[in-house]
């Protein structure tokens, strides 16, 4: 049986493997150096490739960053960090305007081989500028594409895809599941972006969940088991190529979904992913497309009010007896 | 700036410097690019060039005496006034001139246009929209020359309007903490759009804004190819050797306004006319005569043939055909 990881390790296996694998492969952030990682989560890689491949940047995500696509470019495969989320935004023209569109642009004689990795959450206590999740405005970016994995085994061979892919990918890691374990799994080490996952089979409700939303509706759907409601629950995997087909195939058995992610409801991920099934599954549906989101604020400091921000378990089950 | 550091004009080059080189093969190329230029000129005036085009005539020294310094594995990354760099990396021009009218076989299958030209087999990362988005491509280049080892070079043209995005100082630090094998080549053409450098950029000098990173950085007559060349030589030579990024600053003009069209009010006409005095292709043809490299006949003979390829390149390309519509959504991902 395969070893259990943490989250944490489960990105960090993949990037030594696929370092050993290809001396294309470059990482670049902010102390990953002989530091390690402010959350430990580059620990060992300097000590293996040397300060030529594991790259401390000064505090220059604009610059960093857009270096990291010109390496790209010219034939490396960096994987760059961006230590919280929210530090996104300083990378936002070079990821938007250069990064996105250099395929395009070229009529896909040039690509941009590179992992953004970046970090997340709601719900440790770092307040408005340390929790967000940009996932949803890097997704509607046409160019770019989004993976947000849920679990340790994901992240493993999610950054394995993530890296070997041609184009620029955003890796979204939560920070709160970085401790959490699961089992290491190699089955679809080499499927490329895209493909979702059944996580539990059920024949009353479809639960739609990404990243820690994940074990959110895990959690809903053992409550609504109790109450003889059957959960099936998909995980997309990527957002963008998003497996639609999954999706779909899932709500055409169960004629109910619930969508949720931990950002901002407002113009977000399940607006979006509830269009697709509105539009896409129609005559199939018992009941519009619920969907749950985080509320639409800066996330507060407050441990009460922060609590309060994104889906819960109880809020889960309740939104799925409404649309019973 | 204050007045008193006004650019200098004035030429200062050593006849010695950069003599080996394929002079005539310098002059063609400035001359093809004047000449490409100003049938982009006329083009746009017809209204026949899709978007904004920003023409470099005036500029060919800068353009031509670092390009064709370089090997043909070093990168380049070129800004919105870019063609003359692209013509100079051996871009064709005719597919260049369909990029920029949006047609099919523009070289980037006309989807892209005058300020989004990516050449990469021909280690070309680009024209830009963005100004000062060329840096950190072309130092990106440079990190991964020298993570590889292969020893190529990567030259990032900017304009002085990009002096003052920060873009500019963080790679500047990043390629002297890390010696990365980049030239930062700053086009000083005296404007941002319709505002005076001076106006809008602080302290002593421009070379300072290198110097403040330990940046080798030199200020070049850059209406003069040789003096350009022999400058870009030594960043080369800096590069290759293992010892870091340079910073030229070229003191060029631009004739033709900020973009095709630009009436230009904000410049006089004395500071107009100093500068015409020191066209980089009137003075490097005398240069040559007097050198005795070729005859006026010779020159007007390579003329004629610039013209002449040029006029091809406008016909094939008034010609060819808009993208098909099924182009529409390819390559947007692999
Ligand atoms: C980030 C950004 N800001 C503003 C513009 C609009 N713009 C295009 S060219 C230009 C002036 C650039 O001046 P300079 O760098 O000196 O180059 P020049 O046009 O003189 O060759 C401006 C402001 C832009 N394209 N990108």
């Amino acid at each position: 049986m395969a070893e259990m990881i943490t989250f944490r390790e489960g990105v960090l296996e993949a990037l030594f493997e696929e370092m050993r694998a290809d001396p294309s492969v470059i990482l670049m952030g902010e102390d990953v150096g002989a530091a390690g990682g402010v959350f430990q989560q580059t620990k060992g890689l300097f000590e293996e490739f040397g300060a030529r491949r594991i790259i401390d940047t000064p505090i220059s995500e604009s610059g960093a960053f857009g270096m990291a696509i010109g390496a790209a470019m010219a034939g490396m495969r960096p994987v760059f960090e961006v230590m919280f989320g929210d530090f996104m935004t300083l990378c936002m023209d070079q990821l938007v305007n250069q990064a996105a569109k250099v395929r395009y642009m070229s009529n896909g004689a040039a690509t941009v081989p590179l992992v953004l990795r970046t970090t997340m959450g709601v719900g440790a206590g770092l307040g408005p500028q340390h929790s967000q999740g940009f996932h949803a405005w890097a997704a509607h970016v046409p160019g770019l594409k989004i993976v947000v994995p849920s679990d340790a085994a994901d992240a493993r061979v999610l950054m394995k895809a993530a890296i070997r892919d041609d184009d620029p990918v955003l890796f979204f890691e939560d920070r709160l599941l970085y401790a959490a374990k699961a089992q290491a799994r190699d089955a679809d080490e080499s499927l490329p972006l895209g493909r979702g996952r059944i996580l539990r089979a059920g024949r009353d409700v479809t639960l739609i969940a990404i990243g820690r939303m994940v074990g959110v509706a895990r959690a809903a759907a053992e409550e609504l088991a109790r109450e003889g409601i059957e959960a099936e629950i998909v995980d997309p995997r990527s957002l963008v190529p998003l497996d639609e087909a999954l999706l779909l195939d899932s709500v055409k058995r169960t004629h109910r979904a619930l969508v949720m992610d931990a950002a901002p409801l407002r113009y977000g991920v399940t607006g979006e992913v509830a269009a697709v099934l509105s539009e896409k599954a129609f005559d199939w549906l018992d009941a519009p497309v619920g969907r749950l989101g985080a509320v639409d604020t800066p996330v507060p400091i407050s441990r009460s009010l922060e609590s309060f921000v994104c889906p819960t378990p109880a809020r889960v089950a309740a939104a799925v007896r409404k649309m019973m | 700036m204050g007045a008193s550091t006004k650019r200098a004009v004035s030429g200062g080059l050593s006849e010695a410097q950069g003599v080996s080189e394929d002079s005539l093969r310098l002059y063609r190329t400035m001359l093809l690019i004047r000449h490409f230029e100003e049938s982009v000129r006329r083009l746009a005036a017809a209204g026949e060039t899709p978007g904004l085009v920003h023409l470099c005539s005036g500029q060919e020294a800068t353009n031509v005496g670092v390009v064709l310094a370089l090997a043909e594995g070093d990168y380049i990354a070129s800004h919105h006034r870019g063609h003359g760099h692209c013509i100079a990396k051996g871009t064709p021009i005719d597919l260049l001139l369909a990029e920029i009218l949006g047609k099919a076989p523009g070289i980037c299958g006309g989807r892209s246009g005058s300020m989004h030209v990516v050449d990469l087999p021909r280690r070309n990362l680009g024209t830009n929209g963005i100004v000062g988005g060329g840096i950190p491509l072309a130092a990106g280049a440079a990190l991964a020359a020298r993570a590889r080892g292969t020893g190529e070079v990567a030259v990032c043209f900017f304009g002085d309007g990009a002096l003052n995005q920060g873009l500019l100082h963080e790679c500047m630090n990043m390629a002297a903490i890390w010696s990365l094998p980049v030239i930062f080549v700053c086009e000083n053409n005296g404007y941002g759009e319709f505002t005076a450098m001076e106006d809008v950029t602080a302290g002593p000098s421009i070379n300072a804004r290198g110097e403040v990173f330990g940046i080798p950085s030199v200020t070049v007559d850059g209406m003069n190819v040789r003096a350009v060349r022999a400058a870009t030589l030594d960043a080369l030579a800096r590069a290759r050797a293992g010892q870091g990024p340079s910073f030229l600053v070229c003191n060029t003009w631009r004739y033709g306004g900020h973009h095709a069209g630009d009436k230009q009010d904000y410049k006089d006409d004395e500071e107009t006319k100093r500068w015409q005095a020191l066209d980089p292709l009137i003075t490097f043809a005398k240069t040559l005569v007097a050198e005795k490299r070729a005859t006026e006949d010779e020159l007007a003979l390579i003329e004629e043939e610039v013209a002449r390829q040029v006029k091809e390149a406008v016909a094939f390309a008034r010609a060819a055909p808009q993208p098909a519509l099924e182009t529409l959504e390819l390559h947007v991902h692999g």
